[in-house]
């Protein structure tokens, strides 16, 4: 896929010439089930995400916080498979054009298949991928996880990083950067962290990609906090606390969409 | 006084904790810079002769080192074949191999000004041995431990709550080991800047199956010195359990070089080979990607992590350490498996014949002697670790024995 027809490109081209924040959100792709995903991925697109982040269930996602850990076990308990995530990608793309990133462990993908899974996930209509424990040095270390162009590559860098770290990896960068402004797992947090524009500005020098910031944010005001330091927010342990909450409910991405609506409004707002 | 430096240090792994195609730092970046940090001073510390030194006095003087090499006369003459040497790591300081590495990886925690200590824990062996050295060094001590193995491990929880640590329920997923590595790494991410993680198997990220081999290699260090003084000649077998891997590593490792000496690293296999019934990576495991490293592993189709079943807490884990995985490529180790019931077999058999209560953990090595040395002659010669003893089983044993319940 080149440059210029990746869904992610696009969007964030569009997001640029509007000079407006992108809005990412994530969920655990089979929570509750794989059919509803695509529910609750319509009711995203609807409350106006630009991106959203998919995430294929690993039965120990030790980057994770408990909300994500309880996602995916759920999943997993109502059958969630690596072919059936990509089926149900494939559904979606009937109804949403919206830019889809999976996010997921090594394993899964490791067993599938590396490079077949990047080839089926792109066919199936996936934009991006970030394997969490799959380090740059990694992926260049072992023949067999060699990154392929049919996908974006979303690096992820925490504050922990180095500064030397930080510029290898945001030269690596596809898609956009996500920034982790907390140390931790994933999770809601009361406060935003302190120290993100100065991160942001540092990732910046060192990439031309977007660099969207997450991990803990959960309220309109922290979007709109982040969103005045960044190129985009991510929210996903709230919105997956709540699939978690209503997930057999008839209402759910009812319930979605009136809960990141707002979210939505105040990075639009910055 | 036993040194762990006796030999030359090991080329393997390269610099990124490769052996072959295995290990490597599978870690989210939240841990990437700890465990830079972490190699980097642990590169500088094996390579410091004041570091050793320190080490090995207390390995010494607190910990009882060197532990002997004894000839089970009574049971050699039992089995009929070859001599049997045991490896007495039972007889150290808080009952198991375990504490080698608590104490070496808490001597670079001062050397990091690290304060606070997180580590998981199986059998509760690597627990009690963490909670000891952090109550030596005054470290505030978090342990993680499934709440599965709490309940047949009772009595590490109560010893490790007496030297000062915070035990953890761990009721994720089948609440045994590999949930308790989760909690603890999820810890590390969260306090990476105050904390070191004392990880407790030849697992995980680099550097631990490096440095947690290197600091269990004295093991092998000292049984190859006093097998040579004994018997003035090196072992046929070297037969160690293999959970993560630590205990057999320690012994094998300063071996591999002798040709002439054969190793078997026996695995559990809990009710028999069948899915979710036992723990043997090699009989049915695939390769993957688990917490850190590549390695041989128990997963299902989609490499989502299978349930493990063993009667031992410490071997009821579902990746092997990527070290092994490399030698069971080579061929230079092989590996086997025992049954939960010629596991329970053999600790009853070593018991009455020898007067030690081996840990289940142990007992999985003790089978395999059981089986092996009849078929070999007179004059060859076994050595297995006996790598903890079993009065941490003894509730657990007497119910799956006696059928009895015992009341603390």
């Amino acid at each position: 896929m080149s440059p210029s027809t990746n869904r992610i490109d696009t969007r964030f081209a569009q997001l640029q010439a509007e000079g407006k924040r992108a809005f990412v959100a994530y969920v655990a792709a089979g929570d509750p089930d794989l059919e509803r995903t695509v529910d609750v991925v319509l009711a995203l697109e609807r409350a106006g995400a630009d991106i959203v982040e998919l995430g294929l269930p690993f039965s120990d996602p030790l980057a994770d916080g408990v909300v994500n850990q309880l996602a995916a076990d759920r999943a997993l308990r109502a059958g969630a498979t690596t072919a059936g995530v990509l089926e149900m990608i494939r559904k979606l793309r009937e109804q949403s054009q919206i830019p889809l990133v999976l996010f997921t462990y090594l394993n899964p993908v490791y067993t599938y298949g590396y490079e077949q899974f990047h080839h089926d996930a792109a066919a199936a209509g996936a934009d991006g991928i970030l394997v969490l424990d799959l380090p740059p040095e990694e992926a260049s270390e072992n023949p067999e996880i060699r990154p392929t162009a049919e996908l974006r590559h979303i690096q992820l860098i925490a504050p922990t990083s180095p500064v030397e770290r930080i510029k290898t990896i945001a030269g690596l960068a596809e898609g956009f950067v996500y920034y982790v402004s907390r140390e931790g797992v994933t999770g809601a947090q009361t406060e935003v962290a302190g120290g993100i524009a100065e991160q942001v500005a540092l990732i910046k020098s060192a990439t031309k990609v977007p660099v969207c910031v997450g991990f803990g944010i959960s309220s309109p005001e922290q979007a709109a906090a982040v969103a005045g330091m960044s190129d985009g927010v991510v929210v996903g342990s709230a919105i997956v606390k709540l699939v978690g909450k209503h997930g057999a409910d008839a209402d759910l991405p009812h319930r979605i969409e009136a809960f990141v609506k707002p979210l939505v409004q105040a990075v639009k707002a910055v | 006084m036993s040194s762990a430096t006796a030999l030359p240090l090991p080329t393997m792994p390269d610099q990124h904790g490769h052996f072959g195609r295995y290990g490597g730092m599978f870690v989210p970046e939240t841990l990437m810079a700890a465990l830079n940090e972490l190699s980097a001073e642990y590169d500088k510390a094996r390579k410091d002769p004041a570091f050793q030194a320190e080490l090995n006095r207390l390995l010494h003087e607190y910990v009882g080192r060197p532990t002997p090499l004894y000839l089970a006369e009574r049971w050699t003459e039992k089995l009929g074949g070859a001599r049997v040497y045991l490896k007495r790591e039972d007889l150290l300081h808080t009952g198991a191999h375990k504490i080698n590495n608590a104490l070496g990886q808490a001597l670079l925690a001062l050397r990091l000004g690290k304060k606070r200590i997180i580590a998981e824990t199986g059998a509760g062996q690597h627990g009690v041995a963490t909670a000891t050295v952090c109550a030596r060094f005054g470290f505030e001590c978090v342990i993680y431990m499934g709440k599965v193995d709490m309940e047949r491990q009772a009595l590490n929880v109560a010893r490790m709550r007496f030297l000062g640590a915070e035990v953890r329920a761990v009721t994720a997923g089948q609440a045994t080991l590999k949930e308790a590595v989760n909690e603890a790494m999820r810890d590390w991410v969260t306090n990476v800047r105050t904390t070191h993680y004392i990880l407790g198997s030849a697992l995980g990220s680099h550097p631990f199956p490096m440095m947690v081999r290197d600091f269990h290699r004295v093991i092998g260090v000292e049984a190859r010195r006093q097998i040579l003084e004994r018997e003035e000649r090196l072992p046929d077998l070297l037969v160690a359990c293999v959970g993560g891997g630590s205990n057999s590593i320690g012994l094998f490792h300063p071996f591999l070089n002798d040709e002439g000496v054969k190793m078997m690293g026996v695995e559990a296999g809990g009710e028999g080979i069948l899915p979710e019934k036992h723990a043997a990576r090699f009989q049915g495991g695939r390769l993957g990607v688990l917490q850190g490293t590549k390695t041989w592993l128990l997963a299902n189709e989609d490499g989502q992590i299978e349930l493990t079943h063993s009667v031992s807490a410490g071997l009821d884990y579902a990746a092997i350490g990527p070290e092994h995985a490399w030698l069971h490529d080579q061929g230079r180790v092989e590996y086997t498996f025992a049954t939960d019931d010629e596991a329970l077999d053999a600790f009853q058999e070593l018991s009455r014949e020898e007067g030690i209560i081996p840990a289940l953990e142990s007992s999985h090595a003790i089978a395999y002697v059981k089986k092996i040395a009849p078929t070999m002659a007179k004059d060859q010669i076994i050595i297995a670790n006996l790598s903890g003893r079993g009065d941490k089983d003894v509730a657990q044993a007497a119910r799956m024995i006696f059928g009895e319940e015992l009341k603390f």
